[in-house]
C-alpha cells in the first residue's frame, strides 16, 4: 500500500517537507495549500481524525501559529502541518473535503482565534455567546487564572419554517443522571426534521490546564478528561509521553494496562446495554446489567484500589500489580459474568417488543459513517472496521487475537450488538492476558522531555479511538496537549442518524451512541 | 417471558446491607431542620441531580446508587426528573462557567428547604480543574452548599453517608 506521505509528496513536490523522525510522519505544507493537501488525502480514502492549532509564541522563532490535521488510513497516521503568521492567522478550511472539519474548525476559531477561511458557519463552538469575542483561551497571551467577564450576546439557532413545524428545546439540565448539553429539535408531528446540538456546557479549560502542569502530574488530569474512560485516557496520555521520551515500559505493565482497558470496556458496555434497553422500557435489562457492572467495579476496588481504576496507569507503567489470587478472583468473576450475560443476550434476542424499538431506529448509513469519519462502536455498527487494537496494535495486542466487531445495519440494534460482541471478546482477551502475562517490573523510568519535541498516541477506549498529541515548548514544558476523544467526531453523527426518526426515539438513539460531553467539551 | 422470570428468581435479592457511618470527612453546614422534617425526609426524599461540569466519574457512582446492590429507593431516596419536586439538589463537578446560569436556575426552581449536596472533590473545591477562566471552582461559588462529600469520585457508600448526615 502506498504511504500517505508519498502520495502527498508526489503531487506537492518540494512544497511538502516531511519529517520522518517524528511519530507519526509529519508533512509541512504552505498554508495556502493546506486544504488542497486534505483533498489529495481524501482521494486516497484517508479519514480526518483531528484538526488543531498551536500558539508557537513561546516555542520557536517564527512566533506565529501552526495548524495541524491528522489523517488515518488503515494502520497509518499522517499529520499535515502549516505555519501561520502571527498577525493574521488563517488557513483554508477543510470543510469542502471533510465533514468533521466543521466542528474542529469552529472550535479552532473559538478557542485559538485562528480563522478557517471559507468555513460556512462562523458561530462559536464551546465558547458561549457571553464570552468576550477576543477571549481565545488557548493563546499564550490569555491568562487562564483570571476570571472571565461576561458580555451580552445571543446564539443564533438554525430555524425551520412552514406549516406545522415546531421546536423542542431540551437541556442543558436533562431529566436523568447525565451530563449537560442542549438539543434543539425541529419536528412536524412526531417526525424529527432536524436536530441541532449545542455542547460546551462542561468546558473546564482542560487543554489549557495541561499547559500549567508538569508532564508527570498531568496524567491525573488526563484520567479525568472523561471519568468513564479514565484508563484509556491516562493510557493514551502516558503512551504519547513515553513516545517522546523514548521511555521503556516493562512488558508486564503493558499487559496490565490492557487488562484494565478491557475491564473498563466490559463494565461500560454492560452499563450501556442496560441503559439502552431501559430507554426502550425494558428495565429488567438495566437492573441485571447494572448488577453485573457493579460486580466488576467491586472487584476493581478490591484488587486495584479504585472502582474505575483511576490513576493506576502512569507514564512508564502502572502502579498496581496482580498476584495469583487476584488472577483466580478475576477468572471466577468473569465466569459468573459470562454465564449471566449469555442468558441476558438470549432474552434480548427473543424479546420482540424490544426488537421492534431497536431495529431500523436511528440508522447511520455506512456511507455517512465514512464521510463523518466516525470511530469506535458507532463506526463498527455502520460497517467501518476501525479499531486501534487491530489496525495499530500496541503490545500486548500484537500477540493477542482481537476480534473487531462489524455490523452494517447502523441502527440502534447494531450498536447494541457491537457491544455484545465486544464484551464477549474482551472476556476472552482478559483470560488470555491472565494466562500469558509475563513476569517483570511494572514501572519504567521516563526521561526528561527535550525541547520542541512532540508525542502522539492512539488508544482504543471503549467508545473508540482516543488520540493525544503532545508538544513541548523550548524549555521542555507542556506547550500544547491536544486531546481527541471519540465524542469529538461521533456527536455530529448523532445529528445525522436521528433525522426522520420520531421524537420519542431520541433518548434511545442518544443512549446507543452514548458519547461523552466532558470528553468533547474539554 | 419465562426466561425473564427465571433469571429474576435465579438472581434473587442482591442488595447489600449498607451500614451508615458518621463519616468525619463529610462536612455539613447550615442545615436547620426540625425533628418532624427530618423524620419526614428520612422516609422519603426526592433528589434532583445536576452536573455542573463533572468528568462523568461522579455521575457513574450516582448511577450506581440506583443499581440493585445499593438500591437507594429502599432508603427512601428517589431521583426526580424535575427540580420542582426536589428536596435535595445533588451537584457534581466544578462549577463550569458555561453551566453557571443553568445551575442557578435549577437551584431557584427547587422548593424549600433546598438542601444542596456537593458530590466529589470537584464539587467541593474545584478539584483538579481548580479555579480558571472556565471553572469557577467549587459549587459553593455559585449556590449555597449544605453537605460536602469529598472523593474522586466518592463511592456510593460515601454518598449514602452524606445523605445520612442530613438526619443526624
Ligand atoms: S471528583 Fe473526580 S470523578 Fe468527580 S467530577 Fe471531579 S474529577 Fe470527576
Amino acid at each position: 500500500m502506498k504511504r500517505l506521505e508519498d502520495t502527498l509528496v508526489a503531487v506537492f513536490g518540494s512544497d511538502a517537507t516531511r519529517d520522518e523522525n517524528i511519530n507519526p510522519v509529519t508533512c509541512c505544507v504552505p498554508a495556502q495549500r493546506f486544504a488542497e493537501a486534505a483533498g489529495i488525502l481524501k482521494e486516497s480514502s484517508a479519514f480526518l481524525c483531528a484538526q488543531w492549532t498551536t500558539d508557537d509564541t513561546l516555542a520557536d522563532s517564527h512566533g506565529g501559529f501552526s495548524v495541524y490535521a491528522c489523517f488515518r488510513e488503515g494502520a497509518q497516521y499522517l499529520i499535515v502541518k502549516s505555519a501561520l503568521s502571527h498577525d493574521n492567522p488563517a488557513f483554508p478550511s477543510l470543510t469542502k473535503h471533510y465533514l468533521p472539519a466543521y466542528r474542529f474548525e469552529r472550535q479552532i476559531w473559538s478557542l485559538m482565534g485562528v480563522t478557517p477561511v471559507g468555513h460556512p458557519d462562523s458561530r462559536p463552538w464551546i465558547k458561549f455567546e457571553d464570552w468576550r469575542k477576543d477571549a481565545w483561551p488557548l493563546r499564550k497571551s490569555f491568562d487562564a487564572a483570571k476570571p472571565m467577564p461576561r458580555v451580552a450576546g445571543q446564539y443564533l439557532w438554525l430555524r425551520a419554517e412552514g406549516e406545522g413545524v415546531y421546536e423542542i428545546p431540551v437541556g442543558p439540565v436533562h431529566a436523568g443522571i447525565i451530563e449537560p448539553g442542549h438539543f434543539r429539535f425541529q419536528a412536524v408531528g412526531e417526525t424529527i426534521l432536524n436536530l441541532e446540538e449545542r455542547l460546551g456546557y462542561v468546558h473546564k479549560g482542560i487543554e489549557k490546564r495541561f499547559e500549567s502542569m508538569s508532564w508527570l502530574s498531568a496524567v491525573k488530569l488526563a484520567g479525568r478528561v472523561s471519568g468513564d474512560t479514565t484508563v484509556a485516557h491516562s493510557m493514551a496520555y502516558s503512551m504519547a509521553l513515553e513516545s517522546m521520551t523514548f521511555c521503556h515500559v516493562p512488558q508486564r505493565a503493558q499487559w496490565l494496562r490492557a487488562l484494565f482497558l478491557e475491564r473498563e470496556r466490559i463494565a461500560n458496555h454492560l452499563g450501556d446495554i442496560g441503559a439502552i434497553c431501559n430507554d426502550a422500557a425494558f428495565s429488567f435489562m438495566l437492573y441485571q446489567c447494572s448488577r453485573l457492572k457493579e460486580i466488576m467495579l467491586a472487584t476493581n476496588h478490591k484488587l486495584f484500589g479504585h472502582r474505575f481504576i483511576m490513576d493506576r496507569v502512569v507514564p512508564g507503567g502502572v502502579t498496581v500489580d496482580i498476584d495469583d489470587n487476584a488472577k483466580n478472583e478475576i477468572r471466577s468473576e468473569l465466569d459468573f459474568i459470562e454465564k449471566n450475560f449469555d442468558k441476558l443476550v438470549a432474552i434480548y434476542e427473543e424479546s420482540s417488543s424490544l426488537e421492534d424499538r431497536v431495529r431500523n431506529t436511528g440508522i447511520l448509513s455506512p456511507e455517512l459513517a465514512r464521510q463523518l469519519c466516525t470511530v469506535g462502536v458507532v463506526a463498527r455498527g455502520s460497517g467501518l472496521s476501525v479499531d486501534c487494537r487491530v489496525d495499530n496494535p500496541c503490545p500486548p495486542y500484537d500477540s493477542l487475537a482481537v476480534e473487531a466487531a462489524a455490523l452494517t445495519s447502523g441502527d440502534v440494534h447494531a450498536r447494541v450488538w457491537v457491544r455484545v460482541v465486544e464484551i464477549r471478546s474482551s472476556i476472552r482477551l482478559i483470560r488470555d492476558i491472565l494466562n500469558a502475562i509475563p513476569a517483570s517490573g511494572i514501572a519504567g523510568q521516563c526521561n526528561g522531555v527535550s525541547p520542541d519535541s512532540t508525542g502522539f498516541a492512539a488508544v482504543e477506549g471503549w467508545r473508540g479511538e482516543i488520540i493525544y498529541w503532545l508538544h513541548a515548548g523550548h524549555k521542555g514544558e507542556i506547550n500544547r496537549c491536544m486531546i481527541r476523544d471519540p465524542s469529538s467526531v461521533n456527536w455530529l453523527a448523532l445529528e445525522y442518524a436521528i433525522k426522520g426518526n420520531i421524537v420519542p426515539d431520541f433518548p434511545l438513539c442518544n443512549k446507543s451512541f452514548n458519547q461523552s460531553y466532558s470528553g468533547h467539551d474539554l | 417471558m419465562i426466561r425473564i422470570l427465571r433469571q429474576i428468581f435465579r438472581t434473587g435479592i442482591v442488595t447489600d446491607r449498607t451500614s451508615h457511618i458518621d463519616d468525619p470527612r463529610i462536612k455539613v453546614v447550615g442545615i436547620n431542620l426540625d425533628a418532624s422534617s427530618k423524620k419526614c425526609l428520612r422516609r422519603s426524599m426526592t433528589v434532583r441531580q445536576v452536573d455542573a461540569g463533572s468528568c462523568n466519574g461522579c455521575e457513574l457512582e450516582i448511577h450506581a446508587m440506583n443499581n440493585p446492590v445499593y438500591d437507594c429507593e429502599r432508603l427512601g431516596i428517589h431521583f426526580s426528573a424535575s427540580p420542582r419536586f426536589a428536596d435535595v439538589l445533588l451537584v457534581t463537578g466544578p462549577a463550569a462557567i458555561n453551566m453557571e446560569i443553568a445551575l442557578r436556575r435549577t437551584y431557584d426552581a427547587v422548593p424549600a428547604p433546598k438542601i444542596v449536596i456537593a458530590v466529589g472533590d470537584c464539587a467541593c473545591n474545584g478539584g483538579i480543574f481548580g479555579e480558571t477562566y472556565a471553572s469557577l471552582g467549587g459549587i459553593d461559588k455559585v449556590i449555597p452548599v449544605n453537605v460536602y462529600i469529598p472523593g474522586c469520585p466518592p463511592t456510593p457508600s460515601d454518598i449514602f453517608n452524606g445523605f445520612y448526615k442530613i438526619f443526624l
